[in-house]
């Protein structure tokens, strides 16, 4: 594999207070390869999100800190830059789209003000340069009448509307990686193709690599070149998106892949996982998942496993298999 | 009217070029739409414009006593007769709504800026500098108020307009303060506060530019019921002879000035017209506060 864009070694953010320390990301590993997309999958409570803002350094202080790791983007450890150097980096090499359209706008600005807002900061161009480059991404991301729509306020728009200029706005400066957390879950099914689509198409041509959060399985199966499964504020298992599909080792994984419906299947119920993600406040002592694991033994809540490569590429954090 | 709205606001039919409207313009449309606010804005121009244009309609100085004419009764040449030191009735009206207006506005204005900037800072800080700065609130919000005028009326030497307005301002911005610090908190969480900072926006561009912009509704409704009580705040206190000296024409001076047994009974020309003055701008204001409220969120009214 060539040289990661980004690498995440041992990441952790934790949530601290008087009464408890909250270990909503507890060493986290993953590569994410130029070009690529990598879906992070897991139930709300895994880490997931955290782990997305700690990659941009933006864990809501002041309780939330990073407290360890390496986020080492195109060379260079971001945990290591001052605030200043950081925000050279957002919106220009990095960037990120969210879960809600409604509210990730700015409701008293223009759609076109606001996109141009990231070329005026990170690019240095004019306000008058800024709309007209604004005018080609809002038409890049499908809007057949841009020049109207750079005027317009977010309220004019539609869900899906406001996500595309969310995705104009966080491709501006054409970033090297697209941080998207959960970018459809709020969007009516036929508007996530579409915003998929268009995510794909962007990536295909800009090179832009990806990572893609979400609880959505389909999602992942349609976009993702590699995935990496949370669980407990952990990697359980990482791999490509075919492996983890067609062999998936960790019996989490395993579990999420049976709680897919079936539509040809004559079940009664759908398959689910018994209880509930465990609080990151505080983690059972062995395995994370032993609690609701249908394979766990006793020795399961005795000591934590560790991530092992079993097959080339094919991380698992399970002792049985 | 209400359809026309919908359609401004929704998504629009294919083609049709509508020019996009702001918020604080569909907030305007909505206040135009409401009768009472309209009303008040109506009645606190027309209160505007009789005091700051008070030499178009009496040619008496405020300041001038006659003492030939004491407490005469209403006449061609006194419309609301004169008061017990000779001065125009009418005149000392209209010269004292300029005064009362003067220090309720630049009070209420002054007070939100000092509350937005310290609820501002402490809200979007949060942490040990939130927690400090509301300890501090705290203390200010418990200040003996009465004592405090005194104080600085003794220390001083003086009573007027700027010690009115100081005082004023000194002990009412921790309410606002508090206010605007929750205002932010909520703002600092929106996904688009964050997403400022996900597109490399530094901490000052993100509160000027894009959370002070989002508080212009709240701001606007608080700065008029800040007015409306400053109006009634500078009557009570010139009432009880802690606010304006009685030099100054005031609406609380003449209420004082008429508050004796006679002029209650047999001269209601004295203490009437102040008294409704003061009623009509408290209501007028707090009307269009109302308004603004309604007009900058309106799924508050329903």
């Amino acid at each position: 594999m060539a040289e990661p864009l980004l690498k995440v070694r041992n990441l952790k953010t934790y949530f601290i207070s008087k009464e408890a320390q909250v270990k909503a990301v507890d060493g986290v590993d993953f590569d994410v390869a130029p070009g690529k997309v990598l879906g992070i999958v897991g139930e709300s409570g895994s880490g997931k999100s955290m782990t997305s803002l700690s990659l941009m350094r933006l864990v809501p202080g002041p309780q939330g800190r990073i407290v360890e790791g390496e986020v080492t983007f195109e060379g260079t450890d971001l945990l290591k830059l001052t605030e200043r150097q950081m925000s050279d980096v957002r919106g220009n090499r990095m960037g990120m789209i969210f879960q809600e359209p409604m509210t990730a706008l700015n409701p008293v600005l223009k759609i076109g003000e606001q996109i141009g807002e990231v070329l005026i900061r990170h690019r240095r161009v004019s306000k008058a340069e800024a709309k007209k480059q604004s005018i080609g991404l809002l038409r890049s991301v499908g809007f057949p009448r841009a020049e109207q729509i750079v005027d317009e306020y977010p309220h004019q728009l539609s869900g899906g509307m406001r996500q595309r200029a969310m995705i104009a706005m966080a491709m501006a400066c054409q970033p090297k990686l697209l941080i998207a957390d959960e970018p459809t879950t709020a969007l009516d099914v036929t508007i996530q193709a579409q915003v998929l689509d268009l995510m794909r198409s962007l990536k295909n041509k800009n090179g832009t690599a990806i990572i893609l959060i979400t609880h959505d399985l389909g999602v992942i199966a349609e976009m993702a070149d590699d995935v990496v499964v949370m669980y407990g504020g952990q990697v359980v298992e990482s791999a490509t998106a075919d492996a983890v599909f067609d062999d998936p080792l960790h019996p989490y994984t395993t579990a999420l892949m049976e709680s897919i419906p079936v539509i040809d299947q004559d079940r009664e119920r759908l398959a689910s996982i018994p209880g509930t993600v465990p609080s990151a406040a505080n983690f059972p002592s062995g395995c994370r998942f032993a609690p609701r694991c249908a394979m766990a033994q006793e020795s399961c809540h005795q000591r934590m496993p560790e991530l092992r490569e079993l097959k080339p590429g094919h991380y698992v954090r399970c002792d049985l298999v | 009217m209400a359809t026309s709205m919908a359609s401004n606001a929704g998504i629009k039919s294919r083609g049709a070029v509508v020019k996009g409207k702001s918020p604080s313009r569909l907030a305007f449309e909505r206040f135009m739409r409401n009768p009472l606010a309209v009303a008040g804005t109506v009645i606190l121009l027309a209160i505007i414009f009789v005091t700051v244009g008070a030499p178009l309609f009496t040619h008496y100085s405020p300041s001038a006593m006659n003492i030939m004419n004491t407490n005469a009764p209403p006449s061609a040449a006194h419309p609301l007769g004169t008061d017990q030191s000779g001065y125009d009735n009418l005149t000392r009206l209209l010269y004292g709504g300029r005064v009362d207006l003067t220090v309720a506005f630049s009070a209420g204005v002054m007070t939100l800026v000092i509350g937005t900037i310290y609820g501002g800072i402490s809200g979007f800080f949060g942490g040990w500098i939130d927690n400090l700065m509301m300890r501090f609130v705290d203390v200010m919000l418990n200040f003996p108020f009465v004592v405090f005028i005194l104080f600085l009326e003794a220390v001083f030497n003086t009573s007027g307009e700027l010690l009115l307005i100081t005082v004023v301002v000194l002990t009412s911005w921790p309410a606002s303060g508090r206010f605007m610090r929750g205002v932010f908190i909520q703002l600092r969480e929106q996904d688009f506060v964050i997403g400022a900072t996900t597109i490399g926006a530094g901490t000052w561009r993100t509160i000027f530019r894009h959370m002070l912009p989002n508080t212009v509704g709240t701001l606007s409704v608080l700065v008029s019921f800040a007015v409306a009580g400053y109006v009634g705040l500078e009557a009570a206190l010139t009432f009880i002879g802690l606010g304006l000296p009685l030099t100054v024409a005031s609406w609380g001076g003449m209420l004082s000035d008429a508050s004796n047994y006679t002029a209650m009974t047999t001269q209601p020309y004295l203490w009437l017209p102040p008294a409704i003055m003061i009623v009509l701008t408290i209501l007028s204001v707090n009307f269009i506060g109302d308004g603004l409220r309604d007009a900058f969120d309106p799924q508050m009214r329903s």
